[in-house]
């Protein structure tokens, strides 16, 4: 289990960073795994290198934040956890993803079943023009063939994860678009843990929303995360802070710092993270 | 000081909390001054000064206080800036104790005055010294960030344990020997045992420097020397133990 080099750190073994100390509400955890290994990626669009050798570990039922400036790269290193770019023809990737000791940035890794494995919500509420019980329905139809009792049993579930079922149950056959955008952005989560993920990548999933509806979707991480594990982009450091076990702080497509959420936020290693979270930058 | 912030208004806050401290550092360095002063020359007057002196250290914490809960509640500060100002919060809490301290020796002073003078009162001005030395240092230490003159002071506080003991075990005999000046030499015992607990608070501001700078506590057991409260002097004169 190798993982975490710093883009400083060409060389030599690279250091594991120190799995969470727990809180005493969490004594019963157990150590973390790794779930997803990045490992030395790269990321070019047509010349342009977004992202400049990168890695690190995610940690299953585990959150780790992104944090850094606009253009850093945090998004785009979480579109490739899911190969999303490949839809775009000018863009590629190089380095290795290892989800579960496999490649997932191999051409013969079976981007349909990834795209199960790891499913992810935007930042913009994404909702398909359709009632709100087959928005959660759609994707379940498009992997498993399920009687209508069955199926409407994921859907529950699926809302019920996401902390929306008490606000949808009595409207199920209503547009999804005629939520609210707080309830929309649930509604994408509940869309994407239908399909039983193993990972769930947001992507500042409440820069949109008010703070209540901000609330809710931290709580939810929280709740996530216990069967997740959960990377999030996010410019809110706060947000950061609160919801992430682990953050790693990204400029100019190069990873300046990944260690615990606390450290990052009360003593981090390199001056230009202080510099960042506190508000210093540029 | 690091880079400025974006947002330059908070730049200025966490500047006016550094100086508010500065400020009362100074005033505390100087009560404790005119209070040792105070004991040693037998000055009423400057005694009475130093006692009505302590309010402004009062007002300064107060406006401290105000500050930091005003800085948390619109900045939500983080790494530096959080220990910056958690530093702050303790370090005048610190320093007004040390202040009023300084008021209760010059009270005392006040109260010496009235009777006649004693001999062991030369004891004080040299923990007055030690501890005036501690205080310089460790607000330099602050101001500077400088971690090892923090510690150095830290480990000072040794010293002044072991004169206050030793103060302690003469005052003792003094009183079983000559019953008449035990008002004298009560006075005197509070007034060293204020000095040593100004310097435990030097201490205390010395750790405080040294998480601001470190981000961590300093963790390492220091070793007392203040032994006055199992000692027994026996009326036999023949000594004391615990």
């Amino acid at each position: 289990m190798t993982a975490v080099l710093s883009p400083a750190r060409p060389a030599g073994p690279p250091p594991l960073a120190r799995p969470v100390v727990p809180p005493a509400e969490r004594k019963a955890e157990s150590a973390p795994t790794i779930k997803a290994e990045i490992r030395n990626v790269r990321f070019f669009c047509k010349k342009f290198e977004a992202i400049k050798g990168i890695s690190l570990p995610l940690y299953d039922r585990r959150v780790t934040a992104f944090i850094g400036p606009s253009g850093c790269g945090k998004s785009t290193l979480l579109r490739m956890l899911n190969r999303i770019y490949t839809l775009y023809p000018e863009q590629r990737a190089e380095g290795e993803i290892l989800v579960d000791g496999r490649n997932v940035l191999a051409p013969d890794y079976d981007v349909n079943l990834l795209r199960a494995k790891v499913g992810m919500v935007f930042q913009k509420p994404t909702p398909f023009p359709m009632s709100i019980y087959d928005n959660i329905a759609f994707g379940i139809r498009l992997y498993d063939r399920l009687p209508a009792s069955e199926l409407d049993g994921r859907v529950e579930e699926a809302l019920k994860r996401a902390a929306l079922w008490n606000e949808v149950k009595d409207k199920l056959k209503q547009s999804g678009l005629g939520l609210s955008g707080g309830q929309q952005q649930r509604l994408c989560i509940a869309r994407a843990i239908a399909l039983r993920p193993e990972i769930l990548l947001l992507d500042e999933p409440a820069s949109a929303l008010d703070p209540i509806s901000t609330s809710k979707i931290e709580e939810l991480i929280h709740e996530l995360r216990s069967d997740y594990c959960i990377a999030i982009v996010t410019h809110n450091m706060q947000q950061a802070a609160r919801t992430a076990d682990y953050t790693a702080f990204m400029y100019l497509g190069e990873l300046i710092e990944y260690d615990e959420t606390t450290t990052i936020f009360t003593k981090p290693g390199k001056k230009q993270t202080e510099d960042y979270v506190t508000g210093r930058f540029g | 000081m690091p880079m400025q912030h974006t947002a330059k208004s908070f730049d200025e806050e966490l500047k006016r909390l550094q100086s508010l401290i500065a400020r009362m550092g100074g005033l505390a360095e100087q009560q404790l001054a005119d209070a040792i002063q105070a004991v040693a020359d037998r000055d009423t007057e400057r005694a009475s000064v130093t006692v009505r002196g302590d309010q402004r250290i009062d007002d300064l914490e107060r406006e401290v206080d105000d500050l930091v809960v005003h800085i948390m509640a619109l900045r939500q500060p983080v790494a530096v800036d959080l220990r910056t100002i958690l530093s702050a919060l303790k370090i005048s809490a610190d320093l007004e104790r040390i202040a009023d301290y300084a008021a209760n020796v010059a009270k005392r002073a006040i109260a010496l005055n009235q009777v006649a003078p004693v001999r062991p009162v030369h004891v004080i001005p040299r923990m007055g010294q030690v501890v005036k030395e501690m205080i310089k240092d460790v607000l330099d230490a602050y101001v500077n960030g400088d971690v090892p003159k923090a510690v150095r002071v830290w480990n000072r506080d040794e010293e002044l344990d072991e004169m206050y003991s030793s103060l302690f075990r003469e005052l003792l005999t003094y009183m079983m020997e000559d019953a008449r000046n035990i008002t004298a030499f009560t006075h005197l015992l509070f007034i060293a045992k204020n000095i040593e607990r100004i310097g435990d608070h030097a201490t205390n501001i010395a750790e405080t420097v040294h998480f601001l700078v470190e981000g961590r506590p300093l963790r390492e057991a220091r070793p007392k020397h203040d032994e006055t409260s199992f000692t027994v002097v026996n009326p036999a004169g023949a000594g004391s133990g615990r």
